[in-house]
């Protein structure tokens, strides 16, 4: 025998509570993971790394920095690659080079970087491995920036690949690459490297190659000493390097003696403190914002599209009176060269899905994944009391007759085209959402006073807040077909949408799922068609996908310490969302079609479900 | 070899053909068929594994291939159509039968099924079909699981229509396939002594009778494909190249089934030995099936196709699609299944999964076979709990409708039923 169903009321309040716990628990969990006592201490896994001692005797630091002033005269003269300058003295450094010419033509205008068409030119050096088969190869690369940026990286690249040519025990070809006009060069080089085409882009074909590249690090420098070395990890949507190779970083920071951030923190070993644990604290969450974006957040991060580690290097000069001159860092890359030189199999041992409150610690996948699940918990209890409310046997109840609910046939029998249609239409809006602003920037163009740029980041807003409009007119479409059985069944199936769709973004980019989850998991549990409407409209706006990228600009700059007025906090809103399109327009970031095409539909779903009739 | 085939233009495509349905496609095919031009037996290479009426097929066929695989699951839809709409007719007319002689318990009035809900039944399962994602994706990757699904489809029609031979003909061709589709001979004569009237009944010479001409007309079709397939090649090679590669299971590339994985970790003196248990696994569900459902023999071809696209070697999506095909024909089950919803969401959700572990595993790099394989785990125990949840419920609405509706027990209280 089992018991009737509890009354509908104190059910909803047992149900509502637990929601409110699990979210609670959730958030609190994922704030504990900058604590230090929950997180673990690196450590290098892997062996080859690990044991092996290496002498590192750099000693040209002042020569590379004259070659550094040399580039940029060059640079200056030429006005942009001076590429046969470079060839010139790579080849006299003794490498075989080669140069890669590309153009590119930008859907829109990139504002930031002041771009649209793209002309550039490539040269990279390869240093062939004297001690084996040339099967492997690394990857050093540098910037060639405008202005006065980076050129201290070249110098001291190509003073690394005239020490490294006279030692003899590289066994892995090692290629020296200084690239032009950033990311945009570095998707060349690597699409032309390994025979791939995916963005559509214009480039020649490389005329020499080493081996498969098993590791890469990009160098950005800017000035004669610097203070400290940051470390950027976070690569195209979202994917990290592996542990190891931060491990790797942070071993010979500490044995050089070199000041080292991440996010640009330094360490602090107060944990016990608040603001010892704050700093922690805000180190993670820049880490997190910054992996949600899906942005590569430096020259290497469409390196691991290919499966290769890689990570970026940043030159740090602030006023602090400790300073390490270029002969140092060329120390430490020499070290770090020669310990990947002696791997004998791709970096795998350590983790790939992490977060690091700082350099020395971590949160490996099983320790924030929780967090995670005990907001997605909550949608799948959602769903299950919806289908034991939708009349349906309870899941579990051994018999279909005891309880002596009829059923009819199938949950979706209150007419599965009540359903359909506004799932339909909420996709076709993200469809909308994904291709006009690029389609229409054009025609914006001629009847608006904006420029391309603006206008397809304003079409992108417009459809987006058009999108509200839709419950009324499909309504009209439905004819005021809406049930009280309707509603639920569509809430059924966007909660079950919703719990897939964060899970598999979860666990491809933890972080932009947890946020998502953060905003779109209370409005999910709670909305129905009888919550009062104009307070709950409100805050499905405040909680929509968009609003939640306005508050993560405000919260990333306010954690970086730059704090931005309302009216700049806009505007960089505005060219974030050009920044979303134009990465995946040149890389092939998923963020924003993730966001517009199933992410967006999913909350207009919800949204449709707060003005069913 | 991974690394060569990083985002080439298809990416998107492309994880499907490898993951989804990597066994039986087109390119294959093709790769065969040129083999063959140049003279040299398409069984050379370590590729094609198809049959060699599947590569004279092609042969006249390839360029319309796209067309080929549309018109194969149009012609399955029609086929499953028309034999759901017979199959309909025939338990309304039991029904009937069954009321005049007053044979159901009067409670049981409310599981009696109506023409009304019986009748869009037909048109539910080929739309199932068709517009079910797995048949598109498989359709679209060009497999030729679409036309061993045709063929299939055209045996239960050919069955549920009483005609013996040609029944024989196409169960001869399914089983020339892909050999699994032999467990489908006892449904299927099962239901034709069914419709003839004959008791199964060892005593009886008619069933004797009968059960041999249909084994005859079976062995001997299946007699003259391999035969003609011999003469069209003039070499045994196809027999260890299609039979042998499917039995011993060289190829581990990952798919969604349970063999890939288990074989590849497994110390090489145990394969033998478990190959032949997770084979016989398959074939050995007929015997305790056919006593039980020998009054249902429909509703056995239903668990015995399903019961292959689990657990078979090379398991691909078009396979689950065909049985997925019949859930809408055991709609008034649904108030018997147990864990409907729970089965479903872990199969919608293992289904969005698969390609996500997949990119992680082999584009990114950062997950290993681990994740997916537990994907593919539990994938299949959904499955394995979805057909086991319609098996008890269709069992238990048949006890019902012999012992009443509200069972009590002997002291009057209520019962439940277990399956045992």
């Amino acid at each position: 025998y089992y018991p009737p169903l509890r009354p509908v009321r104190s059910r909803w309040l047992a149900l509502a509570s637990y929601s409110v716990m699990c979210y609670l628990a959730g958030v609190a969990w994922f704030m504990g993971l900058a604590f230090e006592p929950f997180t673990l201490r690196t450590y290098m896994s892997e062996n080859a790394m690990g044991s092996t001692m290496v002498e590192e005797r750099f000693p040209a630091g002042e020569r590379a920095l004259a070659t550094g002033r040399e580039f940029a005269a060059h640079k200056k003269k030429v006005g942009g690659m001076p590429v046969d300058w470079l060839v010139k003295t790579m080849q006299s450094r003794g490498l075989e080079v080669f140069t890669q010419s590309f153009t590119r033509k930008l859907p829109f205008p990139d504002e930031n970087k002041e771009r649209y068409m793209v002309r550039g030119t490539n040269v990279y050096g390869i240093l062939r491995a004297p001690r084996a088969p040339r099967t492997e190869a690394l990857v050093l690369s540098a910037p060639c920036s405008e202005g006065n940026n980076n050129n201290q990286a070249v110098g001291l690249l190509l003073g690394l690949a005239q020490y490294f040519r006279s030692q003899i025990h590289w066994a892995k070809d090692i290629i020296f690459l200084v690239n032009e006009h950033d990311l945009i060069g570095m998707q060349a080089w690597l699409e032309g490297y390994h025979h791939t085409n995916t963005t559509g882009g214009d480039w020649s074909p490389l005329q020499g190659r080493g081996g498969s590249i098993q590791a890469a690090l990009s160098l950005e420098l800017s000035s004669d000493v610097i203070t400290s070395l940051d470390l950027v990890l976070e690569g195209l949507n979202g994917q990290l390097p592996n542990l190891d190779l931060a491990n790797l970083f942070y071993a010979f920071c500490q044995k050089i003696g070199v000041l080292c951030t991440i996010q640009g923190k330094l360490q602090r070993n107060d944990w016990d403190t608040t603001s010892g644990y704050s700093h922690a604290a805000q180190t993670m969450m820049l880490m997190v914002l910054k992996q949600a974006s899906g942005r590569p957040w430096g020259d290497h991060g469409l390196f691991l599209r290919y499966h290769i580690e890689a990570a970026s290097i940043r030159g740090i000069n602030s006023f602090r009176q400790y300073k390490t001159d270029t002969t140092t860092i060329g120390r430490l890359l020499e070290g770090m060269y020669r310990k990947l030189n002696n791997l004998l199999e791709r970096l795998h041992q350590s983790y790939f899905f992490y977060l690091m409150p700082s350099l020395s610690r971590f949160v490996s996948i099983g320790y924030y994944m929780p967090a995670f699940g005990l907001l997605a918990v909550i949608l799948l209890l959602r769903a299950l009391d919806l289908w034991v409310q939708l009349g349906a046997s309870p899941p579990g109840t051994e018999d279909g007759v005891a309880g002596g609910v009829q059923v009819s046939y199938g949950p979706s029998s209150p007419g599965v085209l009540s359903i359909l249609t506004p799932v339909v239409i909420s996709h076709m809006t993200g469809v909308a959402l994904y291709t006009l602003p690029i389609l229409s920037q054009e025609m914006a163009v001629q009847h608006f006073p904006v420029s391309e740029t603006e206008a397809v980041v304003l079409t992108a807003i417009a459809i987006y807040t058009a999108g509200l409009a839709l419950p009324h007119n499909t309504h009209r479409l439905l004819q005021g077909e809406g049930t009280e059985e309707g509603w639920r069944v569509l809430k059924l199936v966007a909660l079950l949408y919703l719990a897939v769709l964060l899970g598999c973004t979860a666990l491809i980019n933890f972080s932009l799922g947890f946020i998502l989850a953060l905003s779109l998991v209370p409005i999910a549990a709670f909305i129905t068609p009888h919550t009062p409407k104009a307070l709950s409209a409100a805050i499905m706006v405040l909680l929509s996908p968009g609003c939640t990228l306005l508050y993560c600009v405000f919260v990333f700059q306010e954690l970086q310490e730059t704090p931005v007025s309302l009216q700049d906090g806009w505007m960089l809103f505005l060219s974030v969302i050009s920044q979303g399109i134009l990465d995946h327009a040149l890389y092939g970031s998923l963020v924003y079609p993730l966001l517009a095409l199933l992410i967006y539909p999913c909350w207009l779903l919800l949204w449709n479900i707060l003005f069913w009739k | 070899m991974v690394e060569n085939n990083v985002d080439t233009t298809g990416y998107t495509l492309f994880w499907f053909h490898r993951l989804m349905i990597f066994y039986g496609l087109l390119f294959v095919v093709v790769e065969g068929l040129a083999l063959l031009d140049l003279g040299v037996s398409p069984y050379a290479g370590d590729v094609f594994h198809e049959t060699p009426l599947i590569i004279y097929f092609f042969h006249f066929v390839i360029d319309y291939a796209e067309i080929v695989f549309m018109m194969a699951d149009a012609l399955t839809a029609v086929a499953l159509y028309l034999a759901v709409k017979d199959y309909n007719k025939t338990v309304f007319r039991k029904q009937k039968y069954a009321l005049e002689a007053e044979r159901y318990p009067l409670d049981c009035l409310e599981l009696i099924r109506t023409p009304k809900e019986m009748y869009y039944i037909p048109l539910k399962v080929a739309m199932f079909y068709l517009l079910n994602p797995f048949t598109i994706l498989s359709c679209v990757a060009k497999s030729t699981c679409g036309l061993n699904n045709a063929v299939i489809a055209l045996f239960i029609l050919c069955t549920v229509k009483g005609s013996s031979l040609m029944s024989a003909i196409f169960l001869a061709l399914a089983t020339y396939q892909s050999i699994y589709p032999l467990t489908l001979f006892a449904p299927a004569l099962l239901y034709l002594l069914q419709r003839l009237y004959i008791p199964v009944n060892w005593q009886r010479s008619s069933f004797w009778l009968f059960t041999t001409q249909y084994t005859f007309m079976y062995l001997g079709s299946l007699c003259v494909m391999v035969c003609l397939s011999f003469f069209l090649l003039s070499s045994w090679d196809f027999l260890s190249s299609v039979y042998g590669f499917i039995l011993s299971v060289p190829d581990l590339t990952p798919n969604i089934g349970l063999f890939w994985y288990f074989f590849a970790e497994m110390f090489e003196h145990f394969r033998l030995f478990f190959i032949c248990v997770f084979q016989i696994n398959v074939f050995f569900y007929t015997i305790p099936l056919s006593i039980k459902l020998k009054e249902h023999p429909i509703f056995l071809i239903f668990m015995q196709i399903a019961i292959i696209s689990i657990f078979k070697s090379y398991p691909t999506v078009g396979d689950i699609a065909l049985y997925m095909a019949f859930l809408p024909a055991w709609n008034h089950l649904y108030r018997f299944l147990r864990n409907i919803f729970l089965v479903s969401v872990v199969l919608l959700a293992c289904s969005a999964l698969f390609p996500v572990l997949w990119h992680l595993w082999i584009y990114a790099g950062s997950a290993n076979s681990n994740f997916y394989y537990a994907i593919t785990l539990l994938f299949n125990v959904a499955q394995i709990l979805l057909v086991s949840d319609y098996f008890y419920a269709y069992l238990r609405r048949e006890h019902h409708l012999t012992h009443g509706l509200y069972l009590k027990r002997k002291d009057g209280s209520e019962a439940t039923l277990v399956l045992k």
